[in-house]
C-alpha cells in the first residue's frame, strides 16, 4: 500500500512538473513533427509500404530516446538525493516508467496521426493493429530507456552513453515491433500477430523485472 | 594434477577435434559438401562464448552484493575472453557462408543478431571506460551486464526462430542432428564443444591472473 501511494504521488509530481513547464512534451513533439516534415520534403513520396513502416519506426525510436532519456538525465544530483530520501527505489522506478509510458503514448499517437496525414499513400488497412504495435512500442521503449537512462545518468556521461547503451538492447524489441507493424501494413488477420504481441509482453515483463531487481543497487550511491 | 587435469583435457580434446574433424568421415550432402566440418569449429565458439558470458553475469551479480574488486575483475575478464570467442564465431561463420551462401555477410538474421549481441558487450566495455571511479564503475557496469544478459538470450535463442534464416537449424532448415544418422559427427562435435569451453575458461583464468598481477604492481 505504501508503495502504491508513493508511486501515485511521484507520478502526480512528474506530471505536474511537466505540466508547468511543458518542456519535454513540446520539445519532443516539435522534434517529431519537424523530422516527419524533413522526411516529407526529402522523400516527397515513399516508394513502398515497407519504407513507410521503417521510416515511422526510425522517427519514433529517436524521438523516444530524446523524450525518455530526460527522465533521469535532466534531474540534478540534489533532486535525486531528495527523492532518494523520500521514496523507495522501486517507487521511483515504477513512477518514472509509468510516466514515460504515458508521455510516449501521447507522443506516438500524435506522431502516428501526423505521419498518416503527411504520408497518406500507404496508410495501413488495419489501423487498429498498427496502433496496437505503436502502443506496444511506447511501452517497450519506455521500460528499456528508463532503466538505461538511469544507468547513463549515474555514469555521469549523459547523451552519447545513452545512445551506445540503449541501441543494442532495443534492437531485439525493435525487430519484433517492426514485424508486428508490418503485419498490420500487410493487412494480415490478427491471429498472425499473437506471437509477436506475446513475445513483446514477455520481453517487457523481463525488462521490468530485472530493472526492479537492479535499480535499488544503482540508486544508492 | 588436481588443478591441471582440465587444462590437459581441454587441450587434448581440441587437438583431437582439429585432427578428427578434418580427417574423419562426414555425410556427403549437396551444397554443404565438406564444409559441414565447420560445425566442429564454428558452433563450439558460441558455446564457449555463452559459458564465458554466463560466468561474467554470475560474477556481476556476486560483485553487487560483495562489492569486491576481484569479482568485478573476473566479470570483465570473462567478457573480454567471451568477446574473442564471439568474434571467432562470426569469422568462422562468415567464411563458411562464403562457400555455401556465396557471400561473407548476407545479412542473414542469425548473423545480424550474433553481431548485435557482440555489440552489446562492446557497449559494456565502453561503459566501463566512461567511468573513472573504480567502485562506481564496478557497480554500474555490473548492473548493465545483468540488464543486458536476458536481451542477449532473446537475441541469440528466441528471435532467430521467429525469422526466416538460411542458417542450419533455423527457419525450417535441418540442423546437424538430421544429417548425422550414424552418430559419426557426434563423436567429434561433443568433444569439440567441451574442449573449446575448457580452453575458453583457461583463457579467462589467464587473463584474470594477468590483470590481478598488474593491479598488484600498480598498487605498490
Amino acid at each position: 500500500m505504501q508503495l502504491a501511494n508513493e508511486v501515485k504521488y511521484l507520478i502526480h509530481k512528474e506530471v505536474l512538473l511537466e505540466w508547468r513547464s511543458k518542456y519535454t512534451i513540446n520539445g519532443v513533439l516539435l522534434y517529431v513533427v519537424s523530422t516527419i516534415f524533413t522526411c516529407y520534403l526529402s522523400f516527397v513520396s515513399l516508394s513502398d509500404k515497407l519504407a513507410w513502416n521503417a521510416l515511422f519506426w526510425i522517427i519514433i525510436l529517436f524521438a523516444s530516446i530524446n523524450g525518455v532519456s530526460k527522465s533521469f538525465l535532466q534531474e540534478t544530483k540534489g533532486q535525486q538525493l531528495y527523492s532518494y530520501v523520500l521514496a523507495s527505489p522501486a517507487a521511483v522506478l515504477i513512477s518514472k516508467t509509468v510516466y514515460n509510458v504515458l508521455l510516449m503514448l501521447v507522443l506516438t499517437t500524435i506522431a502516428l496521426g501526423f505521419y498518416t496525414l503527411v504520408f497518406d499513400s500507404f496508410t495501413p488497412p488495419d489501423l487498429l493493429l498498427y496502433y496496437v504495435a505503436v502502443v506496444m512500442g511506447s511501452i517497450s521503449f519506455s521500460t528499456v530507456f528508463t532503466m538505461v537512462s538511469a544507468i547513463a545518468s549515474k555514469a555521469g556521461n549523459g547523451g552519447m552513453l545513452m545512445a551506445i547503451l540503449s541501441f543494442p538492447i532495443i534492437i531485439p524489441v525493435l525487430i519484433l515491433l517492426i514485424k508486428l507493424a508490418k503485419n498490420a501494413v500487410d493487412g494480415l488477420p490478427w491471429e498472425n500477430s499473437y506471437d509477436e504481441i506475446g513475445m513483446l509482453l514477455v520481453v517487457n515483463m523481463l525488462t521490468v523485472a530485472t530493472s526492479l531487481l537492479l535499480f535499488p543497487y544503482l540508486w544508492r550511491d | 594434477m588436481n588443478k591441471t587435469w582440465w587444462k590437459i583435457l581441454g587441450s587434448v580434446l581440441v587437438v583431437y577435434t582439429a585432427i578428427a574433424g578434418l580427417l574423419l568421415g562426414v555425410p556427403r550432402l549437396p551444397i554443404l559438401n565438406e564444409s559441414i566440418r565447420n560445425l566442429y569449429f564454428h558452433v563450439p565458439m558460441w558455446f564457449a562464448m555463452i559459458v564465458l558470458f554466463s560466468i561474467s553475469v554470475f560474477y556481476s551479480i556476486k560483485s553487487l552484493s560483495s562489492k569486491s574488486e576481484i569479482d568485478d575483475m573476473k566479470a570483465v575478464e570473462s567478457v573480454n575472453a567471451g568477446i574473442i570467442f564471439g568474434l571467432l564465431g562470426l569469422v568462422t561463420g562468415a567464411i563458411w557462408a562464403k562457400y555455401t551462401w556465396g557471400q561473407f555477410w548476407s545479412f542473414d538474421p542469425k548473423q545480424n543478431f550474433a553481431a548485435i549481441s557482440v555489440l552489446l558487450y562492446f557497449a559494456y566495455l565502453i561503459l566501463r571506460n566512461a567511468i573513472d571511479e573504480e567502485q562506481k564503475r564496478a557497480k554500474i557496469s555490473a548492473i548493465y551486464n545483468i540488464f543486458a544478459f536476458p536481451m542477449m538470450v532473446v537475441l541469440l535463442f528466441v528471435l532467430p526462430r521467429l525469422k526466416d534464416s538460411l542458417h542450419p537449424g533455423n527457419g525450417g532448415n535441418p540442423g546437424f542432428n538430421s544429417y548425422d544418422l550414424d552418430s559419426r559427427m557426434r563423436m567429434v562435435f561433443y568433444p569439440a564443444c567441451l574442449g573449446w569451453i575448457l580452453i575458453g575458461y583457461w583463457v579467462y583464468t589467464i587473463k584474470f591472473r594477468l590483470r590481478s598481477l598488474e593491479n598488484k604492481q600498480q598498487a605498490n
